[in-house]
């Protein structure tokens, strides 16, 4: 059985049927929809450049085609590992062999009513309902799903405010330099950009800030990070921190004492495993993880005894206005970031990532995919960094205006 | 069987070239996806299979003719 049927889930049903299991396969989902796709989200399906009907992840004769008992509509609202049975929000009590957890992340709220999240089609919908000329829009959060939205509420000719609680944003994840690069984009575009500023509640009209400031808009979009949907795992026995915790090979973790069921791994946005070739337990929001780790998990639920460690490299990538963001490798906790190829003032570079004396991650913005193939094969080989990386200039040396 | 490229659908990842470089390239200037066997051979197909599934686009498919 899998719960969640989005990008994971969808991945690892398909992998158990392509590595040959003939057997019952339930694939639960809150949703109502079928399992679709959601960059595309804050990108052309807020530009209006797409309708709804691009957004399926496969089409209705591939879904009949892997035999599922696919039920939508309905929640997984506990586990009983003793009996291997999942319960259901309408009471059905569905038993299984094998169960995978593919049930990724909601947003994070802020206090207070009426400003707009961006995790569903039907958030997309609502929020673009609101996207018109003049229409003046505040994002909350300045991460790359809000700096999406940004962008794209730009291009239809909103007043985009755009509030930041960290003095430079992203610089968590892709370090001050690279960030302020990518921060600059917005304020060429015309976006007001406004940083150290926390943001206390939504209210009517806008919302509010710590100091009592209103900051005003016709619509608010709250994108400040996500929280795992571990609910319905609470109390069942698993180990849940944030996100369910999983060993190497995505199979989940036991609290003690340890019951005799087994067999329930973990997938996607949800999943906090141990990646094996970075050393760290890690959860990962992107798409890309999501459908490698569903299949990298399938594979170990039907093939216990020739398991694998998960170990990719993660991979993700952003449009915002004209640049194209790809990221490479674990970025967060870098101890030092070196441009090796372009130049930051151009919006045209690979960015490379140390932590310890290892190579851990690269960023480009605007590169050839050739130009960054071969540092993500650097990453995924362990490369030390003091080997792929001798004449760098650091980036903190490099000039960032470009004026 | 044959492969179906979705162009527009790319976001230019290049899982798909990772997953089975006899089949599938990039463009040089944006990292779209090129074909370069729309009807790969036997020996080729598991490599496809797994292009398909880690396409983070869905864009491609592989269909049956
Ligand atoms: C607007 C937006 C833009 C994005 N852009 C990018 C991008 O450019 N690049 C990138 O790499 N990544 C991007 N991502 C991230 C990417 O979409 C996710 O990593 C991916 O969707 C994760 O897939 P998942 O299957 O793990 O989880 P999800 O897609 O979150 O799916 C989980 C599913 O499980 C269902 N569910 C939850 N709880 C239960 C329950 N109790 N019972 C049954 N079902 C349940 C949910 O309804 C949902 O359908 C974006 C995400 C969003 C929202
Ligand atoms: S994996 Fe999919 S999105 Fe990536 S280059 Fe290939 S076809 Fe395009």
């Amino acid at each position: 059985m899998v719960v969640g049927a989005s990008a994971a889930g969808l991945a690892a049903t398909e992998t158990l049927r392509r590595e040959g299991y003939g057997g019952a396969l339930t694939l639960i989902g809150e949703e109502p929809h079928a399992p679709y796709d959601r960059p595309p989200l804050s990108k052309q399906i807020l530009s209006g450049e797409w309708s709804t009907d691009r957004l399926p992840l496969r089409r209705s004769t591939d879904l009949d085609g892997l035999d599922l008992d696919l039920r939508l509509g309905v929640a997984a609202t506990g586990l009983e590992l003793a009996d291997r049975t999942v319960v259901l929000a309408d009471g059905t009590r569905v038993p299984y062999d094998g169960l995978i957890v593919a049930t990724g992340v909601r947003p994070r709220r802020l206090p207070g009513d009426g400003a707009h999240v961006l995790r569903t089609v039907d958030d997309a919908l609502a929020l673009r309902d609101r996207l018109a000329p003049g229409r003046r829009l505040v994002v909350v959060g300045a991460g790359f799903l809000g700096a999406e939205a940004a962008a794209v509420a730009r291009g239809l000719g909103c007043a985009v405010t755009l509030l930041e609680p960290a003095p430079v944003p992203l610089a968590h994840a892709v370090g001050e330099q690279v960030g302020r690069v990518l921060s600059q984009a917005h304020l060429d575009h015309g976006v007001e950009l406004r940083t150290g500023v926390t943001v206390t509640a939504v209210t009517e009209g806008g919302v509010r800030l710590a100091d009592g400031e209103l900051v005003e808009g016709d619509a608010v979009l709250v994108a400040v990070g996500s929280l795992p949907n571990t609910e319905w795992l609470v109390d069942c026995g698993l180990a849940v921190g944030d996100g369910l915790i999983c060993d190497e090979y995505g199979e989940a973790a036991w609290g003690s004492p340890r019951p005799k069921a087994g067999g329930v791994y973990a997938a996607g946005d949800v999943a906090r495993w141990y990646n094996a070739l970075f050393g760290v337990p890690m959860r990962i929001e992107h798409r890309t993880n999501a459908a490698e780790q569903g299949m990298a998990v399938a594979r170990n639920l039907l093939r216990p005894e020739a398991r694998k460690p998960f170990t990719p490299v993660p991979y993700f990538w952003s449009d915002q206005y004209d640049m194209r963001v790809q990221a490479y490798g674990y970025l967060r906790g870098h101890d030092e970031v070196a441009v090796v190829d372009g130049d930051l003032s151009g919006r045209r570079f690979v960015a490379a990532y140390r932590t310890g004396d290892r190579l851990t991650g690269v960023l480009a913005v605007g590169m050839p995919p050739k130009a960054i193939r071969p540092w993500r094969q650097a990453i995924a080989a362990r490369a030390a960094w003091h080997e792929t990386v001798p004449t760098a200039t650091p980036a903190a040396g490099a000039r960032l205006d470009g004026r | 069987m044959r492969v179906e490229l979705d162009e527009p659908k790319c976001v230019a990842a290049g899982q798909c070239v990772m997953a089975s470089p006899e089949v599938f390239d990039q463009r040089e200037e944006d990292g779209v996806a090129i074909l370069l066997e729309e009807r790969p051979g036997d020996e080729l197909l598991d490599g496809v299979r797994e292009a398909v599934a880690v396409c983070p686009a869905a864009a491609l498919r592989l269909v049956e003719e």
